[in-house]
């Protein structure tokens, strides 16, 4: 299969891959073994708080390469993957909710503390079940799976493209913070689901906890990076560039350009559901905010910043992003905003391609003097 | 302090005002309220009889008043009506004092009027006649001339009186309003004395509303089957309550109205209000609705221009308004005294502010951008947040309120059913005449027709001398300039703060893609329509309900139809 | 080359046919379009045969590109109907359905995918395997290979497999769509302006092409330039003001004094 693309492809698809995995990897051994292997006292020691904050920066990389494969290689830009996102949060978090049991404020078995305070009788339907792991794990990617196939299926069909999709997408996830602020709704109002306690029986406040999380969200990331690149590189992948950049020519040689893009919209949709529902027990809550239509904007500054198209520029981004994120709103929280807004027009302005572009131009200007030897090293 | 202490001091307390004074009423009320019970009617009478003839040798109303402290609550009724005869209408602040507790005494055993709660240790204190400030005094030295049901019941009487004989119509009306609210003998009394003296048409009907709802509870059916025949039309609720006392049985079953006539009448009259309230109540709905639309349109038109006619994404368009908004707050910052001019200067000067920060933002940012509207849509977004957190940096992240000038402050009361505020109203006329002026820049001005050029055919616009350039940049101030004046008219109806923007965002989108973009008209019409629509779910499904339904349904709208209500005409141009 | 290009013809796909029992594979009738109050096309009456070469030309806003949108289901019209052979009606079909029951097009504006590579853009084109969960498994055998093979020399792109298209020149993605209708093995096809921007040479190796495709499959060319549709057509279709003002061999229209006036009195 041919392999070469454009500048971007031929310089960093196979080491962007390579260098990702390598990250990953090293992530996943050394984060566990400072945590738990080297003592507290130890300067080497990564505390537990930490390994929660790098485990949410994982999942964050998650939703990004879930935004980028529908941005950066089908061209849609979505301004409400926090939809699905929150969507996936929600059911861990009804889940974890149902985990509580008496050991709730109210004390009661089957009701979450906050049904009890707003005098609900009775559990309401689509609660429950919630407390089977595998049924709640099902409704993580159903749920999101559902709105998104929903969703895509008519928006895909009366062919909305471009900013109006965008728009759409921002209003969806903007109606479904409103009902979920609304007390009725059943999801804990404006206050969302939080207090858990433990998840398939293992205390969540528990350093070892905290690691497997972790774990398990590098592993998340890795497989849906691979997934990922497995899609790109199918055929489908190329169709799924030539919708990006021929729309109606790709419909004149006979492809459905609405199944195409419904497929890898709901793929998406479900990675992003499956970053939400690892986000939730790591940070110990889910509320309305989550699904702020500013949000999914964010996210699609940290995969711009990444540099779109690659997948591995956009889990970059995710990290670089909130990780500045991070240290200013505890350092210069006034100046935040300022950052990130100045980001957002830098960026696009001066940095199309992203950090990774950027790489990638430094390297073909540095290579360009030197006559083209081949693997020196 | 025991309820015995509170009687042996014949009603009037020591008190420290700041701090035990809502105790206080309660046990005052409850001491006033024993001692009614207590007194039986002749023993009053006795009491009454004595205490005329104790003030009647005091004539003038000063000398009435220092009398008021150490008299008895019979002392006091005398008092009053005597100051009412000799004072005539300079007697109602004393009277108004006395009733809602504010009289009081103070060390130099003077009579003043203090002013609402304070917590402080002294207390401003007023003359009771003019209201002319006085100094302060202690509030440990302060002692509350105290009143009782009776007492309370005939300063009502009094004032009534006093207010139906007001010079000004408007106070009279508003006192035969107030009289409709708590009708008594007292007050039935003053009305049907008033009746025949009144000259104004509007107050005598009020009157005769009054007195028909009395004579509602008269024992004779025929008065009360003519009273309810009066009544027939009327549409304040105490007329409705009255009536349907009417028609209401009792737990047997029974009707509480014995005869049959007025039963059948009332439940007419009922009927008849009932249709005519449904009938008001329906006016409002759309009132609020086009209201509502009005805000939605204003804030939508200058993304009709930028989006609909350049087709560039301003996502800080919010902030454009939010600019404006503050544009407001600052003029009524620099002008405290003159609120209305302040606020009228600063709709050209929002739509200056907003429009040099359009142009800037077109020349800084857009125009590197155009043929890329999703990135347009990302940098322009950053731009929104810059200018929040400038906002918040700058003034404050807290809301600033910008006071509603005179003119647009109150409602007009079209009757009992309906008052439409002043302020919505004028935003509804407000919105009307920025659509016309823009509607005539962009047909009737050269600007207008370049803008135009521009938008169907840049090339041949550019080679026909137009510079394209120069009207991008003034088409997108000029869009950014209405939202900034947009900002203003939001000002008068919610709080301005960094993220008054960011909330109208997402409708403002919704509008123009409604409407069909590039379409001024079909942004007329959806947003009007959608504002409607809004306020007719609501009573439904609730505020926030109503909006998610208005977004779904939008959502479903532009799948069905992406190119809005009007679509733009023209050759579809992909390729 | 000539060879070669016998040689894949000789090879036909197992398309399903389309139902050509009367000898005719387009029928438009009486189709009118407007745009606004104007009428792009106006009562338009077309018949294609089995196997035909059909040169449309007009001049410009005759409804020549607007006809071909009608065809391949971009444009529906205000009324008239349009029939695939027998049983296919085209009206109820959308862009995809219409291109895999056997209708190619290629663009007047050259459209191909620019960030994928010249095998890359054939593989897409090539009919058979559409929907997303086989593409996602989908691996090319020998046989489509070879065919792809082929259709590279056909269009002397051979040794620019490898290349990204947008880097191509205006005639090489000219020849690259045309790669990609042969790919895509259609019953019709329809050509808007293959010439334009071509060199001599080129066009001379176009007009062969057509040529030898026409006789197994029907080709309408759309084009201005009069040499080049006097090289190659058989019939002619002039359109003007969206309806058909002559039709015939190229002497006969060209001798036709209406046609002369709609060219000269403009």
């Amino acid at each position: 299969m041919t392999q070469s693309k454009s500048l971007l492809g031929t310089l960093w698809t196979e080491r962007g891959s390579r260098a990702f995995y390598a990250v990953l990897l090293l992530a996943a051994v050394l984060v566990p073994v400072l945590n738990l292997g080297v003592a507290e006292s130890s300067a080497l020691h990564v505390p537990t708080y930490t390994v929660a904050l790098l485990g949410k920066y994982l999942c964050y990389a998650l939703l990004a390469i879930a935004v980028d494969l529908v941005w950066g290689y089908c061209g849609i830009l979505s301004l409400g993957h926090t939809a699905f996102f929150a969507l996936g949060g929600y059911a861990m978090g009804m889940y974890l909710m149902r985990q509580i049991g008496t050991r709730g404020v109210y004390g009661d078995p089957l009701l979450p503390d906050f049904m009890v305070f707003l005098n609900w009788k009775e559990l309401p339907w689509f609660w429950h079940g919630m407390d089977t792991f595998w049924f709640a794990m099902l409704m993580v990617l159903l749920v999101p799976g559902l709105l998104a196939y929903a969703f895509g299926w008519f928006a895909f069909r009366s062919r909305v493209t471009g900013v109006y999709l965008s728009i759409i997408t921002q209003a969806l996830t903007y109606a479904l913070l409103l009902a979920f602020f609304r007390n009725e709704m059943g999801f804990g109002g404006n206050n969302g689901l939080t207090d858990f306690k433990d998840l398939l029986g293992f205390d969540l406040q528990k350093p070892g906890v905290r690691v497997a999380l972790f774990l398990a969200s590098a592993l998340a990331l890795g497989l849906a990076y691979a997934a990922c690149r497995a899609v790109i590189a199918s055929r489908l992948g190329r169709v799924i560039e030539a919708v990006r950049d021929a729309e109606s020519r790709t419909r004149f040689i006979g492809y459905r350009v609405e199944n195409v893009k419904l497929w890898v919209w709901v793929f998406s949709a479900l990675l992003a559901a499956v970053a939400g529902a690892l986000y939730v027990p790591q940070v110990g809550i889910i509320n309305p905010s989550e699904f702020a239509p500013i949000g999914a904007i964010e996210i699609v500054v940290w995969v711009a910043v990444g540099g779109r198209g690659t997948l591995y520029g956009a889990a970059l981004g995710a990290l670089l992003v909130n990780y500045a994120k991070t240290w200013f709103t505890g350092a210069l929280p006034e100046v935040w905003l300022f950052a990130l807004g100045g980001l957002f027009v830098g960026v696009t302005l001066f940095l199309p391609q992203g950090i990774v572009g950027l790489i990638a131009q430094l390297q073909a200007r540095l290579r360009r003097p030197a006559p083209p030897k081949e693997a020196s090293a | 302090m025991s309820h015995a202490g509170n009687r042996s001091r014949n009603g009037t307390n020591t008190v420290n005002v700041s701090t035990v004074r809502p105790l206080l009423r309660v046990l005052l009320a409850a001491g006033a309220f024993a001692l009614a019970l207590g007194a039986r009617p002749v023993i009053a009478q006795d009491e009454r009889a004595a205490a005329a003839a104790a003030v009647g040798d005091l004539q003038q109303p000063a000398a009435l008043v220092a009398a008021l402290p150490d008299a008895s609550y019979a002392d006091k009724q005398a008092i009053c009506e005597r100051l009412v005869q000799t004072a005539g209408a300079q007697a109602g602040p004393v009277l108004r004092a006395l009733l809602d507790g504010r009289l009081y005494s103070d060390a130099h055993h003077r009579v003043v009027v203090v002013e609402g709660e304070s917590e402080s240790e002294t207390v401003p204190i007023h003359d009771p006649f003019s209201g002319a400030a006085l100094g302060s005094a202690a509030s440990a030295d302060l002692s509350r001339i105290g009143s009782n049901n009776m007492l309370r019941k005939t300063l009502k009487g009094l004032l009534a009186q006093l207010d139906l004989a007001d010079v000004d119509p408007a106070r009279r009306l508003a006192a035969v309003q107030e009289s409709l609210r708590s009708l008594d003998g007292a007050t039935i009394d003053a009305l049907r004395a008033r009746r025949d003296q009144e000259p104004d048409d509007k107050v005598r009907r009020a009157i005769d509303v009054g007195l028909a709802t009395a004579d509602l509870a008269s024992d004779s059916a025929d008065a009360r089957l003519a009273a309810v025949q009066k009544l027939d039309g009327e549409l304040s609720p105490e007329v409705y309550n009255a009536l349907q006392a009417l028609v209401a049985t009792d737990e047997a079953g029974a009707s509480r109205e014995a005869d049959e006539r007025v039963r059948i009448a009332a439940r007419q009259a009922l009927s008849h209000i009932d249709a005519m309230r449904s009938v008001y109540g329906a006016v409002e709905t759309l009132f609020f609705g086009l209201s509502l639309g009005s805000v939605l349109v204003l804030s939508a038109i200058g993304l009709a221009i930028t989006f609909g006619v350049m087709g560039v994404i301003n996502m800080a368009h919010g902030e454009l308004m939010m600019l404006g908004a503050y544009t407001a707050y600052v003029m009524q910052q620099i002008l405290p005294q003159h609120i209305t001019a302040a606020t009228l200067l600063s709709v050209p000067m929002a739509f200056v502010v907003a429009g040099v920060a359009g142009v800037a933002i077109e020349r800084g940012i857009v125009r590197f951008l155009y043929g890329r509207p999703l990135e347009t849509l990302l940098a322009t977004f950053g731009l929104s947040l810059i200018l929040q957190q400038l906002v918040r940096s700058v003034f404050s992240p807290l809301n600033r309120s910008v006071s509603t000038p005179e003119f647009m402050s109150g409602s007009w009361v079209v009757n009992d059913a309906l008052s439409l505020t002043w302020n919505r109203l004028y935003i509804v006329a407000f919105m009307l005449l920025v659509f016309v002026a823009l509607l005539l820049v962009l047909k009737r001005t050269s600007l207008g027709l370049k803008v135009r050029a521009v938008s169907q055919n840049r090339a041949m616009a550019r080679a026909m001398g137009v510079r394209t350039e120069w009207i991008d940049a003034l088409t997108f101030g000029l869009g950014s300039g209405v939202a900034g004046v947009a900002g203003v008219a939001l000002s008068q109806l919610t709080n301005v703060g960094p993220n008054l923007g960011q909330s109208y965002i997402i409708d403002s989108f919704m509008v123009v893609v409604f409407g069909g973009v590039g379409s001024l008209w079909g942004t007329l019409i959806s947003g009007m329509s959608l504002g409607v629509v809004s306020k007719l779910l609501e009573p439904y499904a609730g505020a926030v309900m109503a909006k998610i339904l208005v977004l779904l349904f939008l959502i479903l709208f532009i799948q069905r139809r992406p190119r809005g209500l009007f679509p733009q005409k023209g050759r579809a141009a992909e390729g | 080359m000539r060879g070669t290009q016998r040689q894949y013809l000789g090879r036909r796909s197992s398309q399903p046919k389309v139902d050509i029992a009367n000898n005719i594979i387009l029928y438009v009738e009486d189709v009118s379009v407007s745009f606004d109050g104007f009428r792009a096309l106006n009562h338009l009456n077309l018949y294609i045969e089995v196997g035909e070469l059909r040169c449309i030309i007009g001049p410009n806003g005759a409804g020549k590109t607007t006809m071909m949108d009608v065809i391949t289901g971009k444009t529906r019209p205000d009324s008239g109907s349009a029939w695939f052979g027998q049983t296919i009606d085209l009206l109820t079909l959308s862009e995809p359905e219409i291109a895999q029951a056997g209708i190619g097009r290629k663009f007047q504006k050259p459209t191909v995918f620019p960030n994928h590579t010249v095998f890359e853009n054939l593989e897409l084109a090539m009919a058979g395997t559409r929907s997303p969960w086989r593409l996602l498994v989908a691996r090319l055998d020998g046989e489509q290979l070879d065919r792809i093979a082929e259709v590279l020399r056909t269009i002397g792109l051979a040794d620019r497999r490898d290349a990204i298209a947008g880097s191509l020149s205006h005639g090489q993605k000219q020849w690259l769509e045309i790669g990609m209708l042969l790919m895509q093995d259609p019953q019709l096809l329809l050509v808007d302006e293959p010439v334009a921007g071509m060199t001599p040479q080129e066009t001379e190796r176009t007009a062969e092409l057509l040529v030898s495709l026409a006789g197994t499959r029907s080709v309408v060319v759309v084009e201005h330039d009069m040499d080049f549709v006097r090289s190659i057509a058989r019939t002619v279709t002039v359109l003007h003001e969206g309806s058909v003002l002559a039709e015939g061999s190229i002497d006969d229209v060209q001798a036709n004094p209406r046609v002369v006036e709609v060219y000269l009195g403009e």
